[in-house]
């Protein structure tokens, strides 16, 4: 996927508060606005999920709100990623033994970045969004085509004579244990 | 014989992707300095590409409760329309493409079509945000039209009644004689009151800045375009892009249609460095009205509220031009 590089300077974020005290939006909007500016990186704050490529979900998930976050995750068009700024987001936080909140975002929908404080500072969401264009890399580089992806191991120089006998020796212990095992038993 | 018939229109394709990347430049402008405005550094100049890319990578959701078909036509007919109206234009400064196949008029209908698309498409889409959005537009359209055709019949009158065997509705005739150099001091205050009412119309028909109702991100959460997303969305991206151009080329054809190229041309200069001149000078006025008209009233505005926008259109915007073609028409009396 070579559309990473553009992609990871044009994220447009949807801002999601699940019940949170608004302490953590605050430092989103101070991330966002001038003093911050995180436009200079194309992250840009959209109204509606549709335009989204991230999630901005805050707060520790009120079970009145639980159902409604599901669907704003799912009204997002793919490829979509969702961080989760604050400790209640990430751990329910101080209200972690609470009867009406389910304890964290990821309880609902899946999780790429976690930005812990309470609330966090907007230099933490910006770090955030460096974590990210890491994890999109990675998972670009996952999805890369295994011919590729060879090459560009062959060019990393590695001594490949000492992993395929490492990888036989390997192979025959795990024989020997399987026959023991079989054999114990 | 074959190699002149292919040239027309292997330039239009030229001239309308020339037209889309003026457009997105001009967007990164637009962001770059309204960044700067508010001492930000705010996005590269090539963020509106960036978008592109990543827009037409992206899912593209077609909503349950849409009417398909529509909701997929509307982007395609609001880029084929805006596209469309580049070439009947004098983009770049030359005489437009489609010059013999329909004048002024048309121009007037086509500039209708992209914000007529805009709207079927925010009905289309089933969401109620969007139907707010479209019926804001629609009325919208309905108030800048009539300073928009008062300023044009201003601008056809005078030039029609100095030159009555030239055809009066055609840019041509506008760039042979620009409507400032035919009236007096008095008629030339009312043109300076025409580019005002033009320059305000600009931000409704892009729906940028005050007038930006129909989109208003913090009440209608994206509006018009609020279910559009990936390639659709992309496209009404484009179409916004190639509006800009449109609506800025208009401006200039209309109202400061003078050229570089004749003065040049006076200095024995001809053939190519005057055609170069032309693009310059070209470039130079619509990257001052782009700024003066768009950015800087985005920027210093804050947004009107649909009822205050459409009184704003039929009393002041409505005024204005109709002062400024009674300035014209004293002017001619005088």
């Amino acid at each position: 996927m070579r559309q990473t590089n553009t992609f990871k300077k044009s994220l447009w974020v949807f801002h999601l508060n699940t019940g949170s005290c608004n302490g953590c939006d605050i430092e989103i909007v101070a991330t966002l606005t001038p003093r911050y500016d995180a436009e200079r990186f194309g992250i840009k704050l959209v109204g509606t999920p549709r335009h989204a490529d991230v999630l901005i979900a805050t707060g520790p998930v009120t079970k009145e709100m639980a159902d409604r976050a599901k669907r704003v995750y799912e009204q997002m068009p793919e490829p979509k990623y969702v961080m989760c700024v604050g400790s209640c987001g990430s751990t329910g936080g101080v209200f972690y033994d609470s009867y009406n909140t389910l304890g964290g975002i990821d309880k609902i929908i899946p999780v790429d970045v976690y930005v812990p404080g309470c609330p966090p500072r907007p230099e933490a969401i910006i770090h955030a969004f460096v974590k990210l264009w890491e994890k999109m890399d990675k998972k670009a580089e996952k999805s890369r085509p295994v011919k590729k992806r060879k090459q560009a191991n062959k060019n990393k120089t590695v001594n490949k004579d000492k992993t395929v006998k490492r990888s036989k020796i390997v192979n025959k212990r795990s024989t020997i244990l399987t026959k023991r095992i079989t054999e114990q038993k | 014989m074959l190699s002149e018939i292919m040239m027309i229109p292997m330039i239009a394709a030229l001239m309308l992707l020339l037209a889309i990347i003026v457009g997105l430049f001009f967007l990164g402008l637009d962001r770059k300095i309204a960044a700067r405005f508010q001492s930000r550094i705010g996005p590269p100049i090539v963020q509106p590409f960036r978008d592109l890319v990543k827009l037409l990578a992206k899912e593209t959701i077609v909503p349950d409760n849409a009417i398909g078909w529509l909701f997929n036509l509307a982007p395609v007919i609001a880029l084929a329309s805006a596209l469309l109206l580049i070439l009947y234009l004098p983009f770049l400064g030359v005489a437009p493409i489609l010059s013999g196949y329909g004048d002024l008029i048309l121009v007037l209908y086509l500039l209708m079509l992209p914000a007529l698309a805009i709207a079927i498409g925010g009905f289309a889409s089933g969401n109620n945000y969007a139907t707010v959005g479209a019926q804001r537009k629609l009325i919208m359209m309905l108030s800048y039209e009539f300073p928009l055709a008062v300023l044009v019949m201003a601008v056809v009158w005078k030039t029609s009644s100095m030159f009555p065997d030239l055809q009066g509705f055609t840019f041509s005739t506008f760039m042979q004689h620009p409507v400032l150099t035919l009236v007096g001091p008095v008629g030339g205050f009312g043109v300076v009151l025409l580019i005002v009412t033009i320059l305000i119309a600009l931000c409704a028909e892009l729906i940028k800045g005050p007038f930006d109702n129909p989109e208003a991100d913090t009440e209608l959460a994206g509006g018009v375009l609020v279910d559009y997303s990936g390639r659709n969305l992309a496209l009404f991206l484009l179409s916004d892009a190639v509006k800009l151009c449109a609506f800025i080329t208009l401006v200039i054809g209309l109202l400061l249609p003078c050229s570089l190229g004749d003065m040049f041309s006076s200095f024995m200069y001809t053939g190519w460095l005057a055609i170069a001149a032309n693009v310059v000078f070209f470039f130079v006025k619509f990257t001052v009205i782009a700024i003066l008209g768009l950015t800087f009233v985005r920027v210093a505005f804050a947004r009107l509220k649909i009822n205050q926008a459409t009184k704003f259109f039929w009393l002041v915007s409505a005024g204005i031009s109709l002062l400024g073609l009674l300035l014209i028409s004293l002017d001619s009396m005088m």
